[in-house]
This record gives structure tokens, C-alpha cells and sequence, in this order.
């Protein structure tokens, strides 16, 4: 039944989309899963180094990074050839990364070594290193490019970083283990999510001042198992993707009244998430089911789920 | 709770704080709010471990806290707090005094590594003067009629420990249990424990024996081969059971029980399969990150005695963080209340129970090098939390001076 609503759709909107490559890092599997987005199906695997986490896609959609966080490095892959091209510096334990809006600088979190790291991307160089608190895992930036995010998971602060002079201008308590950070499209709000304090705290970026706690609740799954982790905003920033880990969820949230509406059964411990361009479809990585689910964005329902590698951890969806 | 905390703001007003400290003692360097904190080890005549691998490290503890003080601080350095620690190893008579001094040096924090009743001639000493942390001692009298209203657990008690062995088995419908009890006051105890456990969770106790220490029998090459060719013939024709559980706090024998059992039976308990606060295998739950930055810090890996003085020492921090405040009161009143919810590294938020002082929290189940599981066992339900499944939940507690 499902199988039949699945190829409807796709004849359906077969003519106008275009398929983008969905890459998916593979965390103890050491490689990277490519699909596209149209066939919903694998077509290649690339091995790369050790223990690949975070990776963020070039605006030109020409470079896939990919933090392998056990290698201490960043891995560049060249999305037309597949094949790493490069590696830059990283620091220790790059664990996740955001880029700046013009796609340059880089900036990872150093989960061992309390440092956020910008790297220049062009010339492979460390511009700066950023002492923040214990654990750095999250980032996110202003649309803007000026104001860089990063959250420390031990120290529990969402610490706010001008990128102009790499230094920290503001520190913000949220809960237990903040995992992620995500502005909205408009820069307005600043979304953190805290992974044991099972919460998503709204921040206004302009003063710092928390704004609202959005907690959750799935009937028949008990609190604890309820971990927030990756975010992802639509475009009008009407609608908040949250990922709810071990609980096996994704909420969905409404961007103005920041009401749960929705919880999406996705794959097992659900980690991180990822729009297609035109906002057809949310990918999830399922961290122990070893697959990813595919989220219809439109009607909110989860229509496939893909075996990937070992262990999928991040997800990024090539811009064109 | 989640006020925003701007450095700028921060920084403006303790400028002004540390130029009128520069005034009068131009060497002052430091403006932040201190927290000190302490940790005593008393080194008591504990029986050795039977394996070598297991010799208690000489910073067994210390390095736990010391981790959690750098924890504290990179935080503090957000805050304008910073957290100290003193550290004494010292035998059992000198326990009050080290308490006594710490106190006289303004440390109103004291983690302690102890027995039942030197912990509790510390905690007396102190009394409302200073709030005491148990992060050793896993007698549950302590939580219960000898409980006192300043002093918490980080350690285990006995009876989570059994609590966690005996959901794993049961939910493994391995329920018929052969248990080997030592012969000295603490392994009763622990057996005491183990039956109470099989009767709250149902599983049977179809067997009960006890090894005599008849002593001589330790790690010596003689003790070694004495024991072990004891086992076989002190386990045969035990009524059929599917597993051995062996409370053996003395360290004499347990050691030496898995696979020279009569029985081709597994060993849980003080061998084989151990409920633990901390195992150097643990990686779920971010647990990978806390064991390199503590071997970073310390070239051995972290025990459970160093995780039970680690999260002492954190929930203090996340005390001072969350009130921003170094003040007594105000860090007890928070990490003591309802709010607390620290991240450990073992899944779930852990917070201390308001009628005992206990800190409630996954137990792990390791065997070998691997953690075979944690504990609770998803099938055990609770009303308020899944972890007061393990240990005294509130209507059973003996506890009257708590809280």
C-alpha cells in the first residue's frame, strides 16, 4: 500500500524536481553513503577516515566536509570526482562543524579539547581557536554570519561568538547536554536543543534572554528516553524538525507558537536531520538501526526508510 | 534556571570588585567566587583485590575529583567561579581532625572515601558546618536508620547494586540463583541484600552456601591454587540453579569461581558479571568523552571510585552554575531539590533523593572488558522515576534524619 503511494508521488512530481545527493557519514562504519533523492537508493559508499561525524556541504555543493573526528582532521570530498581531495586541520576531536553563509570559514567543535576552531577552507589554516566550555558539540550561525554558536555538553551553555573578532561576547544556561543549535531562517530565534534535559530552549539572539522551553511527551515512551538532538527549520521558519533520540521520534514544532503538533516514528535513536533544497523531503540518521528515514515535509508523514552504513550519524543534502 | 548570563555584564561588575581587591592587596590576582572543596581518603586494612589488575591506584578518587574541579572550573571561567580542592589521604583515627582542618580552611564541601563508620564520625564532625559526600561506602544503613541530614550518597548502596543484577537476570528469566556468601559481617550483608533483591524482583535463591575464610588463603601462590581447587568441589551437587551469585566483599574467593564452578554456570556479583557505578568500557551516552579527558588528565583508566567523587564534585558545579552562587546554602538547597538534573554519562539525569540523600543512577553490568548492560531493565516501571526501581524508594525508607 505504501510501496503504491510512494511511486504515485514520485510520477507525480517526477517532471519538476531534480534529484540532489543526500551524503550520510557513517560514524563506526568509516564511510560516507551517497543517494539521491529522487531513487531513494544508495549509490556509493566512500570509505573515509576514522570515525566520520559531522559533515557540511559547500554553498556550491562542489565540497562535502567530513569531520572524522578520530582522525583529528576534516576530510575534503569532491562531490563530482568522489574522492577525498584534501584534509584540513581541525584540532582534536572535530565532532560537528557549521559553515559560514559564504561558505568560508569552517567551524568545528573540539569535543576533547573545550575549543571551537575556525578554518579557512581556501588556504587549509586555523584562523582561530576559540576557548568555550566543557564538551563543545553544537553550532549553529546567524543568517548574517556574524554571531557563531556553540554549545558545551558538560559545561551547559549555549556560548555566543562574534565572528568578526573570535571572541565570546555572551554565555546562555540552557539544560543538561545541549547537542545543537539552529537559527531561524529570518535570524530571530535561536533554537538549542538539550539532549538529558530533554528540552529545546528558544533564545532571542538580539539580547540573549530565553524566550520559551518547549518540553515533549510521547505516550507509552518513558521521559528519560526522550533526547533531543539535531534541528533543522523550514525556510518561512513555520515549521521546527526536532530529533528526539533514543525515544525514536522526531517532533515537529510550530515555529510561531512553538507548540509540539507531531511526533514521527523515524529508525532507532535518531540523531541528526536534513532538508532537501526544495523542502520535498527531511532526512533522518537512525544511529543504531543503521538507516535513515525518509520524512514527507508537506503532509508530515514518514514514507521510507534506507540501510546506510554502520552507525549513521550526520546527514547533509547537496544545494542543487 | 535558564536566565541568560551575559559576560559583558559580568565582567563590568567584577572589574569593580577587583580593583578594590588590587587596592589593598596588589598581588591578588583572582576576583572569582570560590568554592572549595575537599575529599579525604581513609586508608583503611581493605583486603587487596585477588587480581593484581586490580590494585587500587595511589590517586583512586583524587583524580575523579580533580577531573570534576576542571570541569567546574571551565565552566566557572563563563561564571566568575572557581572551584578548589584539597586533597588527604589519611588512617582512620585521623579521619575527624582532616575534617576539622578542612573546615577551619572554609571547605564547606567534603567528598569522603571511607567505611560505614568512619564516614559517619566525619559526617558527625562536621555537622551543619559542612556537607558531606559519601562516594565510597555502599552500606545502606547508612541511607537508612544511620542516614544524617548532611550527608549524601554518590556511592551505590548495596541494595541498587543487588537491585540491578537481580532486573538483568530476571528479565534473562535466569531466576534460579545458587548464592556463595563469604563468612565476614560485610558479605552477609551483601547476601542479606541479594536475597531481598530476588524476592523483590522474582527470582529464586535455590541454593545457600557460605565459604569459610579460613585465612592464609589470599593471593600467594599457595592461597591462589588452595582456592580455586576448592571451587569445583564446594560448588558440586548445588540444586539445579542457572546462575551463581557470589557476595564475596572480603575478597576471598569470588575471584577464583567463574569456570571452575561444578556447574558449567555463569558468576555474577562480586565476579563475572559486576553491577558497577563506572567501568573504563562504558562509551554510550558521551561516556567515551569522559574517559579520555580523564586519561588526558590521568594516564589509568577511570573507576568507579573516580566517577562517584566526579559526580559529587559536579553536581556542586551545576549547583553553583544554575544559582550563580558560591554560597553554602544555596548550592545545598539546589543539588538537595528537585531541580537537579546532571548529566553523568550514563543515559539518564541523575539527582539525589529527597529521603536519603542518595544519588539515583544507572548501574552498569560489566563483564570482562565489555558492559553487558545497564540497569534499570526497561521492564521495571515506576510511577515517579525508573531509577528509584534500584536501591530504598520513599515508602520503604528507614530514613529519618534526611531531608
Amino acid at each position: 500500500m505504501r510501496q503504491l503511494l510512494v511511486t504515485a508521488a514520485f510520477i507525480g512530481a517526477a517532471l519538476p524536481a531534480s534529484a540532489y545527493s543526500v551524503y550520510v557519514s557513517n560514524e563506526r562504519g568509516n564511510s560516507i553513503s551517497i543517494l539521491d533523492s529522487e531513487t531513494l537508493e544508495v549509490t556509493d559508499t566512500i570509505d573515509v577516515g576514522q570515525r566520520p561525524r559531522g559533515i557540511n556541504i559547500s554553498p556550491d555543493g562542489k565540497r562535502l566536509y567530513i569531520l572524522t573526528s578520530d582522525d583529528d582532521h576534516v576530510e575534503v570530498l569532491d562531490t563530482e570526482t568522489k574522492t577525498i581531495t584534501t584534509t584540513l586541520p581541525s584540532g582534536p576531536d572535530p565532532e560537528l562543524g557549521v559553515l559560514h553563509p559564504s561558505g568560508n570559514p569552517l567551524y568545528v567543535a573540539n569535543e576533547d579539547d573545550n575549543l571551537v576552531t575556525a578554518i579557512d577552507v581556501d588556504k587549509g589554516t586555523v584562523l582561530a581557536e576559540i576557548p568555550v566550555g566543557v564538551e563543545p558539540e553544537g553550532m549553529g550561525i546567524s543568517p548574517d554570519g556574524k554571531v557563531l554558536v556553540n554549545t558545551s555538553e558538560t559545561t551547559n551553555m549555549a556560548h555566543f561568538i562574534d565572528t568578526s573578532t573570535h571572541q565570546i561576547f555572551a554565555n546562555v544556561l540552557v539544560d543538561q547536554r545541549p547537542r545543537f543549535a539552529q537559527f531561524t531562517n529570518d535570524g530571530k530565534y535561536l533554537y538549542v536543543s538539550a539532549e538529558i534535559g530533554g528540552t529545546v530552549t528558544v533564545i532571542d539572539p538580539a539580547n540573549q534572554e530565553v524566550l520559551k522551553r518547549i518540553e515533549f511527551a510521547v505516550p507509552g515512551i518513558p521521559q528519560e528516553a526522550i533526547q533531543p538532538v539535531g534541528i533543522r527549520i523550514t525556510q518561512d521558519d513555520s515549521k521546527v524538525y526536532v530529533a528526539l533520540g533514543p525515544s525514536n521520534r522526531v517532533a515537529v514544532i510550530d515555529g510561531k507558537t512553538w507548540e509540539v503538533k507531531d511526533y514521527l516514528l523515524v529508525g532507532q535513536r535518531v540523531w541528526q536531520l536534513a532538508f532537501t533544497p526544495d523542502e520535498k523531503y527531511l532526512f533522518t540518521t537512525n544511529g543504531i538501526s543503521n538507516d535513515i528515514s525518509v520524512i514527507d515535509v508537506a503532509s508530515d508523514k514518514v514514507i521510507k526508510s534506507v540501510q546506510v552504513g554502520q552507525q549513521p550519524w550526520g546527514v547533509a543534502v547537496s544545494p542543487n | 534556571m535558564t536566565d541568560p548570563l551575559r559576560a559583558d555584564g559580568a565582567t563590568c561588575c567584577r572589574t569593580i570588585l577587583l580593583a578594590a581587591a588590587l587596592a589593598l592587596a596588589p598581588v591578588a590576582a583572582t576576583a572569582a567566587d570560590v568554592v572549595a572543596t575537599g575529599i579525604v581518603r581513609v586508608e583503611a586494612n581493605s583486603p587487596l583485590p585477588l587480581s593484581r589488575l586490580r590494585l587500587p591506584p595511589p590517586d583512586l578518587g583524587f583524580a575523579g575529583a580533580e577531573l570534576a574541579v576542571a570541569d567546574n572550573n571551565t565552566t566557572g571561567s563563563f561564571m566568575g567561579q572557581e572551584f578548589t580542592l584539597a586533597t588527604a589521604s589519611v588512617p582512620p583515627e585521623q579521619a575527624t581532625a582532616t575534617v576539622e582542618a578542612m573546615i577551619a580552611k572554609g571547605i564547606r564541601f567534603i567528598v569522603t572515601m571511607a567505611d560505614a563508620d568512619t564516614t559517619l564520625a566525619m559526617a558527625d564532625a562536621a555537622g551543619d558546618r559542612a556537607l558531606v559526600l559519601n562516594a565510597s561506602a555502599p552500606d545502606d544503613r547508612l541511607r537508612g536508620e544511620d542516614c544524617r541530614a548532611n550527608l549524601l550518597h554518590t556511592a551505590p548502596s548495596r541494595s541498587m547494586l543487588t537491585d540491578a543484577v537481580a532486573q538483568y537476570f530476571v528479565t534473562k528469566r535466569w531466576d534460579k540463583w545458587f548464592l556463595i556468601e563469604g563468612s565476614h559481617p560485610a558479605d552477609k550483608d551483601l547476601a542479606e541484600h541479594y536475597k531481598t533483591s530476588a524476592a523483590k524482583f522474582g527470582a529464586k535463591v535455590v541454593e545457600e552456601r557460605v565459604y569459610e575464610d579460613t585465612g592464609g588463603a589470599r593471593r600467594t601462590d599457595s592461597g591462589t591454587v588452595q582456592v580455586q581447587t576448592q571451587m569445583p568441589v564446594f560448588t558440586q551437587s548445588a540444586a539445579e540453579h542457572d546462575v551463581v551469585i557470589a557476595a564475596d566483599d572480603s575478597e576471598v574467593f569470588a575471584g577464583y569461581l567463574p569456570y571452575h564452578t561444578w556447574d558449567p554456570r555463569p558468576v555474577a556479583g562480586s565476579a563475572g558479571l559486576e553491577p558497577l557505578s563506572w567501568h573504563a568500557a562504558q562509551e554510550a551516552w558521551g561516556g567515551t568523552q569522559l574517559q579520555t579527558r580523564f586519561e588526558k588528565q590521568s594516564p589509568r583508566s577511570m573507576r568507579s571510585e573516580d566517577w562517584n567523587a566526579w559526580v559529587a564534585i559536579r553536581a556542586l558545579g551545576e549547583g553553583a552554575t544554575r544559582t550563580h552562587s558560591t554560597e553554602f546554602a544555596k548550592i545545598v538547597e539546589y543539588i538537595e531539590g528537585p531541580d537537579l538534573k546532571l548529566g553523568a554519562f550514563k543515559g539518564d539525569p541523575v539527582s539525589f533523593r529527597s529521603w536519603d540523600g542518595q544519588l539515583r543512577q544507572p548501574i552498569l553490568l560489566v563483564a570482562g572488558d565489555m558492559t553487558v548492560s545497564v540497569s534499570p531493565q526497561e521492564a521495571f516501571v515506576h510511577q515517579v522515576s525508573t531509577l528509584d526501581t534500584l536501591g530504598t524508594d520513599q515508602p520503604e525508607t528507614t530514613c529519618k534524619n534526611h531531608g
